[in-house]
């Protein structure tokens, strides 16, 4: 159960190897986390990240998940929700991609959006007919800045973020008053290896800031939640600049 | 599939402790009699069920997410009367307030201490007598109590039976208390005499309440955490006949329950001069006492002096605001009297710390009105005098000393700070209060009620399925240990 801070004792993460999944137990393990379901592809990553964990206190346990075997989701995150109550589901599995590479390969891209939209409806599905059953829990659902307004230097990926954003909104409207929160977190820019190379500026965070954000968002039980928080009127003024002027800016 | 389908109900409402924190969602279900309440619990889903009232804690103890909430305030019927003996036989929903205004006029009092672990109201109602006992008040004046076991049958338990002992104050865990034979206090008069003594500062406050040697049974404290760190000591005694003035209109009718709103208990003895009459808002009320030298008692608050502070008087109207005096709890809103609550989500802190530890109090006093503590948001912290331990292995109170404070669920930090003032409170041999609580670090339970595992045999005994669940004892882990 969640406390009055709106604090997990229990998190499933759906995308194991995260930074912005793994950065957000850590601090929630801090707090009343005590247990923790890492759900991703076996991998030696993966096993280290549950030792890091580990490491931490809390009682770690690995499901082995694959976004996009969709088929598999409803029994695998099934046998999870058997266990006990999740009082936290962070949705936080996707892929950059490789936007110039992906364009020339269609079925690059499809993987692409395969991963970050239809497995995310997938899970997010399952996950949101167990919380449901259980009366109560968060689900979060890591989507981007990328997915508020289409841009040269990231479409494929952008377009899969917008997808899930508006699916995201649109579950937590379902779930309303059914004692599950559903919570869509977008963050700038983050700072992590897999997107070193990515422009930064002052949009970009960290996955530390984004874990501290979703810590806030879960107490206040935000619907939306923005990493840095300005970035919300930043994206705000973007979605109105006309077309050929977004089109020229370095965003 | 493994995950199994909801269907929804119109029936499912969001439940939240009168704190309004931690939603969950549970079907509530009304009964109107005993058989009802029992083919509800036989009826129950895989998520098992707790018994609810007025919803007035403000912890997460009468929720029961994804399971069956039994809803008892259909169940208020109060079922006899013995007027010579003082004995009382009510349903479990029956409220407090309903009560006290029904026995008034007999010349009865239902047996509330402030200090006996009853909760002050929340904006929600003055609570239940079923209410009042899962969170373990009344259970010194408790002759017997009908229990709806988990196998459905109703078992009548006496006080000295360790299901009884452990269903006062047992949360709801134990069954759900149908109706319950209670001891009453009698009254002269529907009048009590209260008084107001303003101090520099808690020290001043706890040095006089400790040589204090008479026992002053509705004597509560407010002590400021903002501000000037300035107390208040309110306490208050029934007027018998004689005592009330010659001529007074009181005279003529000296059991009549108050005219307005839906109140009953006692209030204080209007018409007669006041020194100060406090205002509505705490921190004017707090200002309005004279800055007291020491221990000065504030201006005419000499023997038989009869001023306004408790109740009534400045309150907002509607039926809490009538429920006057020290015989109920107070209606509200955290702080003084009359003082307006947070506004919002709110975490109410109330913890126990025995007898002999004062500087342990004076210490999580001084860390509550610390300049940097997120508690300074609550403005007042409560104190009571607590006379007697309780007796179930739950039970709240601890003979000692009891702190509350109510403050708003978005203070910065509060959270840690809070775990630390449970630390300071468990290393002194205290405890939180568990009806009130949202936030307990599950590992400090054992720490806090050191018989907690003879609750977890006697529930392994009586309820073997878990037939009785809650979010708090999901959340502390009640029944299963806690590494």
């Amino acid at each position: 159960m969640k406390d009055a801070f709106g604090a997990p004792q229990s998190l499933l993460l759906l995308g194991g190897t995260s930074a912005i999944g793994l950065a957000t137990a850590r601090r929630l393990i801090a707090r009343r986390t005590r247990t923790v379901w890492l759900a991703g592809r076996p991998s030696p990553e993966l096993a280290a990240a549950a030792g890091s964990l580990r490491a931490l206190g809390a009682e770690v346990r690995v499901v082995p998940f694959d976004a996009l075997d969709t088929d598999a989701h409803a029994e695998r995150l099934g046998r999870v929700f058997a266990e006990g109550d999740v009082d936290l589901v962070l949705l936080a599995f996707g892929i950059p991609g490789d936007q110039t590479r992906d364009e020339a390969d269609p079925a690059a891209a499809v993987r692409v959006a395969q991963t970050n939209y239809t497995g995310a409806v997938s899970a997010a599905l399952v996950c949101a007919a167990a919380l449901q059953a259980q009366g109560h829990g968060s689900l979060v659902v890591l989507s981007s800045v990328a997915g508020e307004r289409g841009r040269r230097a990231d479409f494929i990926y952008g377009s899969s973020k917008a997808g899930l954003d508006v699916f995201a909104q649109g579950l937590g409207d379902a779930l309303y008053g059914t004692g599950v929160h559903v919570m869509v977190v977008r963050p700038g820019a983050v700072r992590r290896p897999g997107t070193a190379g990515r422009p930064g500026g002052p949009t970009a965070t960290t996955p530390e800031a984004v874990a501290g954000a979703i810590e806030l968002g879960l107490r206040r039980r935000s619907e939306t939640v923005w990493v840095p928080g300005p970035l919300r009127l930043v994206a705000s003024a973007l979605r109105h600049v006309p077309r050929p002027l977004h089109r020229r800016l370095p965003v | 599939m493994a995950v199994e389908s909801f269907v929804q109900d119109d029936d499912c409402v969001p439940l939240t402790g009168a704190g309004g924190t931690a939603p969950s969602l549970a079907l509530l279900v009304r009964p109107r009699s005993a058989p009802e309440a029992a083919r509800a619990v036989l009826g129950r889903g895989a998520r098992g069920v707790v018994a609810r009232g007025h919803g007035g804690t403000c912890g997460d103890a009468a929720q029961n997410a994804g399971g069956t909430v039994l809803d008892l305030t259909g169940l208020d019927r109060i079922q006899g009367l013995d007027a010579t003996a003082g004995v009382v036989v009510c349903e479990a929903g029956t409220g407090l307030d309903r009560l006290a205004r029904a026995l008034l006029p007999h010349g009865w009092q239902p047996p509330l201490d402030l200090a006996g672990g009853l909760r002050p109201a929340g904006r929600r109602g003055p609570g239940t007598v079923g209410g009042a006992l899962a969170s373990g008040g009344l259970a010194g004046r408790l002759r017997s109590l009908e229990l709806l076991t988990a196998d459905g049958s109703v078992r009548t338990v006496r006080p000295g039976d360790p299901l009884c002992d452990a269903t006062t104050g047992g949360l709801g865990l134990t069954g759900v208390i149908l109706s319950a034979t209670l001891a009453l206090r009698p009254v002269e008069t529907a009048y009590l005499r209260d008084r107001a003594t303003g101090f520099r500062d808690a020290d001043a406050l706890l040095a006089h309440w400790t040589g204090d040697a008479p026992g002053e049974r509705h004597a509560r404290a407010w002590v400021e955490l903002s501000g000037r760190g300035r107390a208040v000591l309110t306490t208050a005694e029934p007027v018998p006949y004689d005592g009330l003035p010659r001529g007074h209109r009181a005279r003529r009718d000296p059991l009549a329950p108050p005219r307005s709103g839906g109140a009953g208990g006692l209030r204080p003895l209007p018409g007669l001069a006041r020194a100060h009459a406090l205002l509505p808002s705490g921190l004017r009320a707090l200002s309005a006492l004279p800055a007291p030298a020491g221990t000065a008692t504030g201006p005419g608050s000499g023997p038989g002096h009869v001023t306004g502070t408790s109740a009534g008087r400045s309150r907002p109207t509607g039926p809490l605001a009538a429920l006057g005096g020290f015989g109920l709890p107070l209606p509200g809103l955290p702080g003084l009297p009359g003082a307006p609550g947070p506004v919002g989500p709110f975490v109410r802190y109330r913890c126990a710390v025995p007898e002999g530890r004062e500087e342990a109090l004076r210490g999580i006093l001084a860390l509550l009105a610390h300049r940097r503590s997120p508690a300074r948001a609550a403005r007042h912290a409560r104190v009571e005098r607590v006379h007697a331990d309780g007796t179930g292995p739950l039970a709240f109170p601890v003979r000692g000393w009891c702190l509350a404070l109510d403050v708003p669920a978005g203070a910065r930090g509060l959270g840690p700070f809070l775990d630390l003032v449970d630390e300071r409170v468990a290393a002194a041999g205290g405890r939180v209060c568990l009806a009130e609580d949202a936030r307990l670090r599950p590992a400090l339970l054992p720490v806090m009620y050191p018989r907690l595992d003879a609750f977890r045999e006697l529930r392994a005994a009586h309820d073997p399925r878990s037939v009785f669940r809650s979010d708090l004892a999901r959340r502390l882990g009640v029944w299963k240990s806690w590494e």
